[in-house]
């Protein structure tokens, strides 16, 4: 029996191929789009995830110093003495061959336990790794290492990308860094009564682990701005399969009506569909898993550089085929489907075997929904309202957003609705009036792909906004910012001070970067000590101020703080703010800081030597009208390295394309979710083009021909094309506002100044109306072309 | 005695209130016999029909089916008796558009398990559906998707089949050679055949006859 009933329902597919297509692609669609961004989260985590557990970052206290990188192992060996439980780790960046990788040094005995490489070969004891030179490393890089070191490479997936990790004195002899540490790790557990560390090594600093670079916790926001576009992506999809289903459905009423009156019980039948429905999930969540990973594949390596330019955080290029990826994807097919499904599975089970058999008429049918989807629409927008304006965090931004795109999304209909009766109304000859009323009978078989179609191009419009926004706010902050013409580096305080003596006859000035990592008003930041001058003071624009910014924070009796540490500490000019126990300071201003996820604060040179005297700048802006023959006189005649120097334009190339990467991800699934709801359109049109014969035969036997039906085909779906464009504009619009003025402000603590791209708009409706167009010209050739023996079967079945 | 109907009661909600479509059938049939069911349109054929073929509940009254009563069956008791001891053939045909008349004819035997290839086969010939197995509902006329409805019916060896004016889509010519088929091949299994219908020459040509009038037999 269950046999018989599957091959009866399946023979519907088989001979509804193009519905069974439009089925399974928009699931496979949907979740590849979802798919390939949970995998770029999943390998950006689980390259987080091994940086903490075999490097330790971000897990345990650490000891660094106050400034440079590196401190002499006598130091260490002084704290050892002295009871410290510490660690030393040794890392830099070591060149073997054209690969550029990080080498980090342990000593295996003194680490915490846990720390250190977990190796997937796993016959390398820990003698092997004390005594034999055994060097662990990220396998993407194992090859290039082995090549250039005499010591022996294992390869380690365990290890971040990129990431090669050893014994302290291998690393030392590598790096050619005798005698040096870059920073200790702290036990958990230390003994009571050790001597404080300033008395023993007064140039180290305590790193609590809350303080030290929790990557995850940093890259939090980006990862859900993924997620969040993923999942807008997905819906899109399953806006397309809810259409499908539907539809199949409510074709198949009189074959489950004939089905039932044959025997199938109810519950058997039921069954059956739902058997039915998963097996293609499956199929089409398989294909989608496939679609996903070569998605996730290409735009990897644009999310790695993001992240890395961004925050620093390590990801690997090259992408793993987790077993819990693709498990979760085929389950979000499978629930993604059983969601679509539900509405038509729930009305087959209440439908009275005696029901008509007939496909409802979906006018009807939608018309008795009107004012329960009236009421939807204002309780989503009311809620988007309330949780923007009184919400907070990013999860209640993301919120709000989905009630107003969903709100929208049911809204159109009832739009679409009003304004095609009063095109009827208003319409002249009865040829319009029917045009108008027949679209009108359309709308509720378009409705999905209508709605899909506005939510794509809202978040085009939304997203596109919010970039652009984002570009030119950005460029004109780093104009404001890197004024220095050069910046250069030096390995040690020494040069640092023979450099400002050779270059302040040759400057306008010497701009020292001076600043420490330390925690103001309980957040993690970086605090800097200015040269105020014309660079700081003709360039900086605050978001709000007070009084004479820069000659108060020349004097010390000010500071100056980034927008994110304003807004997390709820700190704003007038507020005063501890620098250290005994120093506070009133804020002066709250400056703009893009592309941060960190606070900053800004005080006078002068007062930062006092706090901390034994921090020296060994970075610097240099200010000259003459950049080329600074930068000639600091190579040829002060000996510094070429590479040691960066002019503006470099930097600011970098940094623009830090951010270009950034959005490309961004606006690859921009397109992608353009185009899926482009095919939502496509299929939705040649679907129902089958079903328009006994619409159209009536109109053509009244006189209107063929390939005119075939011309009103495309007016049609050009005409609803454009009156979306019309509400997805402002809905768009509304978008970008929440995503600059909320959702950025909750992800990463700056609000974005909105700008308007009137041309970018003009050039999206062009395209949305070029794809409605070219969605429907197939529909519409198909329909000119129906031969009239199809259209005198209308009339002989009427009798 | 194969169908034995008593006091039967059918109403419905109207929109003038509540209508009386059956106020108290009592008939019954013997396995191999036939009978027609003759009235107007609206005097309850249908609805008697679909009670004793357990497409709907009864109001009150009894139908006994090879001595079991099914107006207490369930949704999946009923369904059971459709599928193994009582077929119908509609005015409508309601085959499976998405199957072809081969699958089609041999699709409520399959749901029995009581499939029989040769069976379906010869019901084909029998019905002159030999050439058409290969092609799909839509493809036939009126008269030929009406026998493959019949061979489906009678390929699944069903001990009582109802008919709602098997033959009321078809021209007269073709009704009547529809249904000498079917009265043959009903015959031929040793099935009950109960027929609605509004021509008294069909009527005619069965065992017994019986008229309903505004729900009740006259």
């Amino acid at each position: 029996m269950n046999r018989a009933g599957l091959a009866a329902l399946w023979s519907f597919w088989r001979r509804n191929p193009l519905q069974l297509f439009t089925l399974v692609a928009g699931l496979a669609l949907a979740t590849a789009l979802w798919s390939g961004v949970q995998a770029l989260n999943a390998e950006a985590r689980a390259s987080y995830d091994a940086a903490a557990s075999v490097l330790g970052e971000g897990r345990y206290d650490q000891v660094v110093p106050r400034a440079g990188d590196g401190f002499a192992q006598e130091t260490y060996v002084a704290l050892r003495r002295a009871g410290w439980q510490a660690g030393p780790v040794l890392e830099g960046r070591f060149d073997a061959g054209d690969t550029r990788l990080r080498l980090v040094g342990l000593d295996p005995l003194t680490a915490p336990a846990g720390l250190g490489p977990v190796s997937s070969a796993g016959d390398t004891p820990l003698q092997d790794f004390l005594a034999e030179g055994v060097i662990f490393a990220h396998p993407g890089i194992a090859e290039a290492l082995r090549g250039a070191v005499p010591d022996r490479v294992v390869a380690d997936s365990g290890l971040p990308p990129d990431t090669a990790i050893t014994d302290i004195g291998i690393a030392q002899r590598l790096l050619n860094r005798p005698g040096e540490i870059s920073r200790l790790i702290l036990s958990d557990t230390q003994p009571m009564g050790r001597p404080p560390l300033e008395e023993i090594a007064p140039d180290l600093v305590l790193q609590p682990s809350q303080q030290s670079a929790d990557i995850a916790q940093l890259t939090d926001s980006f990862h859900l701005n993924l997620t969040a576009f993923g999942l807008l992506s997905f819906a899109v999809g399953i806006f397309i399969v809810h259409g499908a289903i539907g539809l199949a459905f409510e074709q198949r009423r009189a074959m489950v009506r004939t089905l039932r009156t044959l025997g199938l019980p109810l519950r058997q039948l039921v069954l059956l569909m739902v058997l039915e429905l998963l097996i293609l999930a499956l199929v089409a969540g398989g294909i989608g898993v496939m679609l996903g990973y070569l998605l996730a594949a290409s735009l990897l390596p644009d999310v790695a550089a993001t992240l890395e330019g961004l925050y620093g955080a390590q990801v690997s290029g090259a992408l793993s085929l987790q077993p819990s990826w693709w498990l979760s994807s085929l389950a979000i097919a499978l629930l993604g489907t059983v969601l679509a499904a539900a509405g038509a599975l729930w009305q087959i089970a209440r439908m009275p075997v005696l029901a008509s058999g007939k496909a409802r008429a979906w006018a009807v049918a939608s018309g008795r929904l009107r004012g329960l989807q009236g009421a939807a629409v204002a309780v989503l927008l009311l809620a988007s309202a309330l949780l923007t304006a009184l919400g907070h965090g990013l999860i209640a931004g993301f919120a709000g957003l989905a009630c107003l795109l969903i709100g929208a999304a049911l809204g159109l209909p009832l739009i679409l609705e009003a304004v095609l009766t009063l095109a009827q109304r208003r319409a002249r000859g009865v040829r319009w009036q029917w045009f108008w009323a027949d679209t009108r009978q359309q709308l509720p078989g378009l409705r999905l792909a209508l709605m899909a179609l506005l939510l794509a191009m809202a978040a085009n419009v939304g997203v596109s906004t919010m970039v652009s926004s984002f570009r030119l706010t950005f460029v004109g902050f780093l104009d404001q910012r890197l004024t220095a013409e050069l910046y250069l580096g030096v390995d040690s305080a020494d040069e640092a001070a023979r450099l400002q003596a050779f270059a302040a006859p040759r400057t306008d000035a010497i701009l020292p970067l001076l600043s420490v990592d330390t925690r103001l008003a309980d957040q993690p930041t970086q605090l800097f000590g200015a040269r105020v001058g014309p660079s700081y003071s003709d360039n900086w624009t605050f978001i709000a101020s007070d009084g004479p910014v820069w000659d108060r924070v020349a004097d010390g009796r000010a500071v100056i703080i980034n927008e994110q540490l304003a807004r997390r500490a709820g700190l704003w000019p007038g507020d005063s703010l501890a620098i250290t126990r005994d120093v506070s300071l009133p804020i002066a201003g709250v400056a703009g800081d893009y592309g941060n996820p960190k606070g900053q604060a800004v005080i006078g040179e002068a007062l930062f030597r006092d706090l901390y005297p034994s921090v020296r700048a060994t970075r610097f802006g240099l200010r000259t009208d003459d950049p080329d023959a600074l930068r000639d006189a600091l190579v040829d005649e002060f000996g510094l390295d070429p590479g040691q120097i960066t002019d503006q334009a470099a930097l600011k190339r970098f940094s623009l394309d830090v951010f270009e990467r950034t959005f490309t991800v961004t606006g690859a699934l921009n397109i992608l979710t353009l185009a899926v709801a482009g095919f939502a359109m496509l299929m939705s049109l040649l679907t129902l083009a089958g079903m328009r014969v006994p619409q159209l035969a009536p109109a053509w036997a009244l006189g209107i021909t063929r390939r005119e039906l075939g011309r009103l085909e495309l007016l049609r779906a050009v005409i609803l094309a454009a009156l979306t464009l019309l509400v997805a504009l402002p809905l768009g619009l509304a978008l970008a506002w929440m995503l600059l003025a909320v959702i950025n402000v909750e992800a990463f603590g700056w609000r974005l100044p909105m700008y308007l791209f009137p041309l970018d708009y003009a050039r999206l409706g062009a395209f949305a109306l070029l794809a409605a167009v070219l969605a429907a010209l197939w529909p519409a050739r198909r329909l000119a072309r129906t031969p009239a023996a199809h259209l005198l079967k209308v009339f002989a079945n009427a009798n | 005695m194969l169908l034995q109907i008593t006091d039967l009661r059918k109403s419905y909600d109207g929109p003038e209130g509540r209508i009386e479509v059956l106020r108290g059938i009592d008939l019954s049939l013997e396995a191999g016999r036939t009978l027609a069911l003759t009235g107007e349109s609206g005097s309850g054929k249908s609805t008697l029909l679909h009670l004793v073929g357990g497409l709907d509940r009864a109001d009150a009254g009894r139908i006994v089916i090879d001595g079991t009563d099914i107006t207490g069956l369930d949704d999946a008791g009923r369904a059971m008796l459709r599928r193994d001891t009582v077929s119908i053939v509609f005015q409508q045909f309601n085959l499976i558009p998405s199957l072809d008349v081969a699958a089609n004819i041999a699709f409520q035997a399959r749901l029995a398990g009581k499939h029989d290839a040769d069976r379906a086969h010869a019901l084909a010939d029998a019905l002159g559906l030999t050439d058409q197995l290969g092609k799909y509902p839509e493809d036939l006329s009126g008269g030929q998707q009406q026998r493959v409805a019949i061979a489906r019916t009678l390929a699944a060896r069903p001990r009582l089949v109802l008919a709602d004016e098997p033959t009321g889509n078809l021209d007269e010519a073709t009704a009547a050679k529809v249904l000498d088929q079917m009265l043959a091949l009903v015959a031929e299994t040793g099935a009950a055949l109960m027929m609605a219908t509004h021509s008294p020459n069909l009527a005619a040509r069965l065992d017994a006859r019986v008229h309903l009038s505004l729900g009740r037999l006259a």
